[in-house]
């Protein structure tokens, strides 16, 4: 039964106040909009946990540890502790994209783009993409390369799938689990100012991937220059991406290791595209046959003499 | 209820009646019991179900009786079927051929279950199973592209059937992406809605490339 106050205009009092008088009250909190998301998951999940946080009292540690950009609280057994690694939204994910083919000089693909919030999201995807783009790609041009002999009968090399994927997989998850380890032995040696955890390596490595999702596909066209500049092109804006955001992390140790470290970090990567390029792709023919006979005739000179 | 504060009962007096209610129809115990039902109803209730998601499938409208009532006998059988008629190209194990019906099988039912994964992580609201269902009856069309390809192949294997079965596999592809695309979009955060349809398409892309490249020997 309302009362005759209840009907009354009442002037809401702060909310620490109304909070102290009644700790058990349900709490919304409008944060900014990158933490609504947050707050949406936490609360939609696991209302029993919200409330016991907030009958305890420990709802303004709460708000703090969101602020400080801590999200992963949760214990890794947990479902939401791998959902922080999937909290972004879509822009994000084609901002961070755009950068990794666009790279700003001077500006750092982890400073920009992920600082505060790596995710599993666009590596592991990118990862597949390249995957199928590869073995999709070389049947293609195994396909029209060998389109009008005879002899030539096609098949969908199936086999070439589970290679390109441990391929790739490997070098998008091996490779920054080593860098990450030598990048925190030398840490441990000198003092760096800046250092990457582990999920902001594998970050960088997957989206540094994506430009060879296009070149991949430009591939197909049977152009032995074509397929090199192609390479270099996406080597060099790749490549530019990760030397921009590693040079920061080894500039401040010995001169002959960060240049070693940056090295190593671009001959992988150019080992992986030159791989590929080499084992998914057919050589285009040349137009004519080589010549036998002249070299065999070198040959036995040779050994005559 | 102030008015029975002063009621009393007296003790000498037996307070006696029924209790049990009368029965009036056997409904209430025949939806628990179906253990009594003849064979044939039992199996032609679950024929009916997998039969009536097949016809939602096909006609995708935003109804939630595929999301509500989920099963995988539809997609086990379509997985089956697909990876069967997948089979018989390039049987020459001298070099790569086509998928095996163990690749098959492993690249439907891994890719659905990383699929559905990926859409909970992104804080979709759709529970395990229910995804996994949505995902193996949208197979449904390929399907059906395949056995159109496979009796096209029958026909010849010139440029002319192999324009027939790109047209024919192109829009089972749209079919199916557009049909899971419909009954799964509700359930995710709106500004993710592109993350979660992207692998979805990746999943069918892989299908129907399996089924347009088949080349029978």
């Amino acid at each position: 039964m309302a009362a005759v106050d209840d009907l009354k205009f009442q002037e809401f009092d702060d909310a620490a106040n109304l909070l102290a008088a009644n700790p058990d009250a349900t709490t919304i909190s409008i944060d900014e909009p990158a933490e609504i998301p947050k707050n949406q998951h936490s609360r939609r999940q696991e209302p029993g946990r919200e409330e016991d946080d907030e009958l305890l009292g420990t709802d303004d540690s709460d708000k703090t540890e969101l602020l400080a950009g801590q999200k992963k609280s949760a214990p890794f057994w947990t479902f939401e502790y791998y959902q922080t690694f999937f909290d972004v939204d879509t822009y994000q994910v084609l901002d961070r994209i755009k950068g990794s083919v666009f790279p700003v000089p001077g500006k750092n693909f982890v400073r920009l783009y992920i600082r505060s919030n790596p995710d599993l999201y666009g590596p592991f995807w990118i990862c597949a993409t390249l995957v199928f783009t590869i073995a999709v790609s070389g049947n293609l041009s195994n396909f029209f390369i060998h389109l009008g002999k005879p002899t030539y009968h096609y098949v969908p090399e199936f086999r070439k799938v589970s290679i390109a994927a441990t391929t790739i997989y490997a070098y998008a998850w091996l490779v920054p689990l080593a860098l990450w380890g030598f990048l925190m032995w030398r840490n441990s040696k000198v003092m760096n100012i800046v250092s990457y955890s582990f999920l902001e390596i594998v970050c960088v490595y997957g989206y540094s991937l994506f430009i060879y999702i296009p070149t991949a596909i430009l591939w197909i066209i049977p152009q032995k220059v074509v397929r090199w500049v192609l390479m270099m092109f996406s080597l060099c804006l790749s490549g530019s991406v990760l030397v921009m955001t590693f040079w920061p992390a080894v500039r401040d140790d010995n001169r002959r290791i960060a240049l070693a470290t940056v090295g190593t970090v671009v001959l992988f990567h150019a080992l992986l595209s030159v791989g590929c390029l080499a084992y998914f792709f057919d050589a285009p023919e040349l137009d004519f046959p080589a010549p036998v006979i002249p070299a065999h005739n070198v040959s036995t000179v040779i050994t005559k003499s | 209820f102030a008015g029975l504060a002063d009621v009393s009962i007296a003790e000498d007096i037996p307070v006696e009646g029924e209790i049990t209610v009368p029965v009036g129809s056997h409904s209430p115990d025949e939806d628990y019991s179906t253990l009594d039902e003849p064979v044939r109803d039992t199996i032609m209730r679950d024929l009916k179900a997998v039969g009536k998601k097949f016809v939602h499938v096909m006609y995708p409208k935003k109804s939630s009786a595929l999301l509500r009532d989920w099963d995988l006998w539809g997609p086990l059988v379509l997985c089956v079927s697909l990876a069967l008629m997948l089979q018989g190209g390039s049987a020459d194990s001298k070099e790569d051929g086509g998928p095996q019906f163990a690749e098959v099988f492993v690249i439907i039912w891994f890719g659905a279950v990383v699929i559905t994964l990926n859409s909970k992580l992104l804080g979709g609201t759709i529970s395990f199973f229910q995804s996994l269902c949505v995902l193996g009856y949208c197979v449904l069309p390929l399907t059906v592209a395949m056995l159109v390809c496979r009796l096209v192949l029958l026909a010849g294997s010139g440029t002319v059937s192999f324009i027939i079965r790109l047209i024919v596999v192109v829009a089972m592809f749209g079919w199916s992406t557009l049909a899971s695309t419909a009954f799964l979009a509700d359930s995710q955060p709106p500004n993710r809605k592109a993350l979660v349809v992207y692998p979805i398409f990746l999943f069918y892309f892989v299908i129907s490339w399996m089924i347009l490249t088949f080349t029978p020997q």
